[in-house]
């Protein structure tokens, strides 16, 4: 059973987390929004506390479990219990929403399906003071027809790493279109080193939206309402990965997937599409002779590319406190600002969901971490997204392997993709 | 017996039982009655569901691709597994049976495997033997031939992952089979063999065609049986060999697998339309079977 942690929840939802809290902080920030059932603030010393349940996925890096609980021991007005979760965490989630009061505060990326059956509470007004702050690709993995639902924790995003020694001694430049990546997959192929290593399933699942939006497409678009890659071009796009998986370039089989940088450490591979939080492993083996790059355009139409996902703070709907949980929610993720910089970047390289402390983080001011931030910013996409849904996906992502690894007719296999998608937007929309 | 004796026995029986039936109904016959339900209703993400829509999760399964790709899935695995568990298992049966010493040590040996977690064994046969690197135990002794890296569970043309798929089964459940087969080997009466030997049968083929083989036609029905139903409900190996944090490739995709990311999938879950599939297997399952059963005269007399 596969373990859930920091680095590989991004392979289920396609995106990264990040949590926050604070130590010593006492108490809320700012007049809180008047019209809020939470706006009370903390209840008065003499009356009891509310006990709340918080659930987290078991993140990977040491000590974040710890700087979690501490964040939620000092909170003044709830007793916070928090519950760690490995294992399947996302499935876990959505079996507990259906009838459960508890958790009453989790993390997770919001799904449309969940807002129809009404499991979890809009978060507008605990948001409202600061959403300014947060970059819109982050905003938009929480927000389902304009309303937010969590509060993203953290950013996390993926990024094409390179040997900087063995693509010189091969005569090859850092791929920028999705040609030049194929050519330099083949040509750094030798002595028993791959190119490229882009997971054990040959890309299909970690290049779908990269090579979707290479050829300046989407998942969805028009608001969510139309599928993104009805187009031709979505078919010349994802018939790339199979001449990557065809010419014997890409390492398949490591013991290790794509969210561990195993492999490129190892020498299996002199290119991998891994994580952000990937760096400081990274560092310690190569030093500086390693690079970052988006995912390079498909032509010149086409835009380099980095997906961008976070987990969000969430309320469930059900709770039995759901004026406590939002309160507490807010006073964690908004007001400790301290502590969310601590939550996004003492533990692993990830990028802090609010703008305003993404300057204040020093593991990003340099090197190809600040690359990776940039590329957050100038071509992050969000994943498929809250709309996006799991028939949807299975539809689209098994077209994409039947292309990639059976060479299927990649025309017939996107359209079959396009209509799944289609009816689940219709489904959803009417 | 007395009243007395009876109501005794009574109290012993329910004291007993009781407890296996509560959980039988709890945990089995209700979840399928529940499932039964929630196949009539639009039931995503939830397990209370309000919108009835008759059959139309059954329609939407019984013409959908993936679910009807995944049937022909475990048939591609059925016909492996089946006769080649049958085979090996009455073989390796054959084979202890007829030791004379160290018989009990290779017995534990074989069936040592079915103790181990399906989970265990495949991380094993996935990250250790057929690790698609150079230092797969696979890999390593190909390579003292001078071949390359082969990337096993990611080789499509070949299919080589059903290389890794068949023999963790195997390895897992030959010795389960091997015991039932031995069991019935001693019980076939001796006196049989030796009225062959006397009529002149030759030790060997002759004998095991015209004695042993149709004394274990109970025992190998119900093996052929048993295997089957296992067949259609892999899981454990499928899931844990090729799928991964992000999903499941299509190829190699059993109904179980399937049905559970239709149900429980991350981010939504259909439980009507699993539910629905989930009573078609069910169906099919045991009218395979019962057919099965039919055609080899399963439970009647010799």
């Amino acid at each position: 059973m596969q373990q859930r942690n920091r680095r590989s929840f991004l392979a289920l939802a396609g995106m990264g987390a990040l949590a926050t809290a604070c130590g010593s902080n006492t108490g809320r920030q700012g007049t809180p929004p008047p019209s809020t059932a939470y706006s009370a603030g903390p209840p008065p010393s003499d009356t009891p506390k509310v006990t709340l349940q918080q659930w987290y996925h078991a993140y990977g890096e040491d000590g974040v479990q710890d700087a979690v609980k501490r964040y939620a021991a000092t909170y003044p007005g709830a007793t916070v219990d928090v519950q760690w979760n490995p294992g399947d965490y996302d499935s876990k989630i959505v079996t507990a929403l259906q009838n459960s009061k508890v958790p009453d505060v989790f993390e997770a990326q919001v799904k449309i399906d969940w807002v129809r059956q009404n499991q979890v509470v809009s978060l507008d007004d605990v948001i409202a003071p600061v959403k300014d702050d947060f970059s819109p690709a982050v905003l938009a993995t929480q927000t389902v027809e304009g309303k937010v639902y969590g509060i993203p924790q953290a950013a996390d995003t993926q990024v094409l790493f390179y040997r900087k020694s063995l693509l010189q001694a091969a005569g090859v430049q850092p791929p920028q279109t999705v040609d030049e990546l194929i050519d330099a997959a083949a040509k750094l192929t030798k002595d028993g080193v791959k190119g490229l290593f882009a997971g054990n399933d040959g890309g299909v699942g970690v290049f779908t939206g990269p090579l979707l939006w290479s050829a300046g497409l989407d998942y969805l678009k028009n608001g969510n309402r139309e599928v993104g890659f009805d187009d031709p071009r979505a078919a010349t796009a994802l018939a790339k990965l199979h001449t990557l998986n065809a010419n014997g370039s890409l390492l398949l089989g490591a013991p290790a997937d794509w969210s561990d940088p195993g492999a490129f450490i190892d020498g299996l591979a002199a290119m991998q599409w891994t994580g952000l939080w990937a760096v400081p492993k990274i560092r310690d083996a190569f030093d500086d002779d390693f690079g970052v790059l988006p995912f390079p355009r498909l032509d010149g139409t086409g835009a380099p590319s980095v997906p961008v996902g976070a987990y969000g703070a969430m309320v469930n709907a059900k709770s039995a406190h759901v004026a406590e949980a939002k309160a507490f929610v807010k006073w964690l993720w908004v007001d400790q600002t301290q502590d969310q910089l601590e939550f996004a970047t003492k533990f692993g390289f990830h990028v802090p969901a609010r703008q305003s402390l993404v300057g204040r983080a020093d593991s990003l001011k340099s090197g190809p971490a600040a690359d990776a931030a940039r590329f957050v910013k100038e071509n992050g996409h969000l994943v498929g997204g809250p709309v996006w849904t799991q028939q949807s996906n299975t539809a689209l992502s098994d077209a994409v392997a039947k292309i990639a690894k059976e060479g299927a007719d990649p025309v017939a296999q996107t359209k079959t993709a396009v209509e799944v998608a289609k009816a689940e937007l219709k489904r959803l929309f009417g | 017996m007395t009243p007395g004796t009876k109501r005794r026995d009574a109290r012993a029986f329910w004291l007993f039982v009781g407890p296996f039936l509560i959980g039988l109904a709890v945990f089995a016959y209700l979840p399928i009655g529940w499932s039964a339900y929630l196949s009539f209703f639009d039931a995503r993400n939830t397990v209370t569901p309000t919108q009835f829509v008759g059959l139309d999760n059954y329609g939407h399964m019984l013409t959908d691709e993936p679910f009807l790709a995944s049937l022909g899935t475990f048939s591609v695995f059925a016909v492996f597994i089946v006769p080649l568990t049958f085979v090996l298992s009455l073989a390796l049966a054959l084979g202890v049976d007829q030791l004379r010493f160290a018989r009990a040590f290779f017995r534990s040996v074989f069936f040592l495997p079915f103790a181990c977690s399906y989970v265990v064994a495949s991380l094993i046969w996935k990250t250790s033997l057929f690790s698609g690197v150079r230092y797969g135990l696979a890999n390593t002794v190909l390579g003292l031939f001078g071949v390359d890296p082969v990337a096993w569970t990611g080789t499509v043309h070949p299919p080589l992952y059903w290389i890794v798929l068949v023999t963790a089964r195997l390895w897992l459940q030959l010795g389960f089979y091997m015991i039932l087969f031995i069991a019935a080997l001693q019980r076939i009466p001796r006196h049989l063999y030796e009225a062959a030997w006397l009529d002149g049968a030759k030790p060997g083929w002759q004998v095991f065609r015209y004695i042993t083989l149709p004394q274990l036609r109970a025992t190998a029905v119900a093996v052929l049986l048993l295997n089957l139903i296992n067949a259609y409900q892999a899981f454990d190996e499928f899931y844990n060999i090729m799928g991964d944090s992000r999903g499941y490739p299509p190829f190699a995709r059993p109904p179980l697998v399937y049905l559970y990311y239709t149900s429980l999938g991350s981010g939504g879950q259909d439980l009507g339309r699993g539910s629905a599939g989930a009573v078609i297997l069910a169906l099919i399952i045991a009218l395979v079977t019962l057919l099965q059963g039919r055609v080899f005269r399963f439970g009647r007399a010799s």
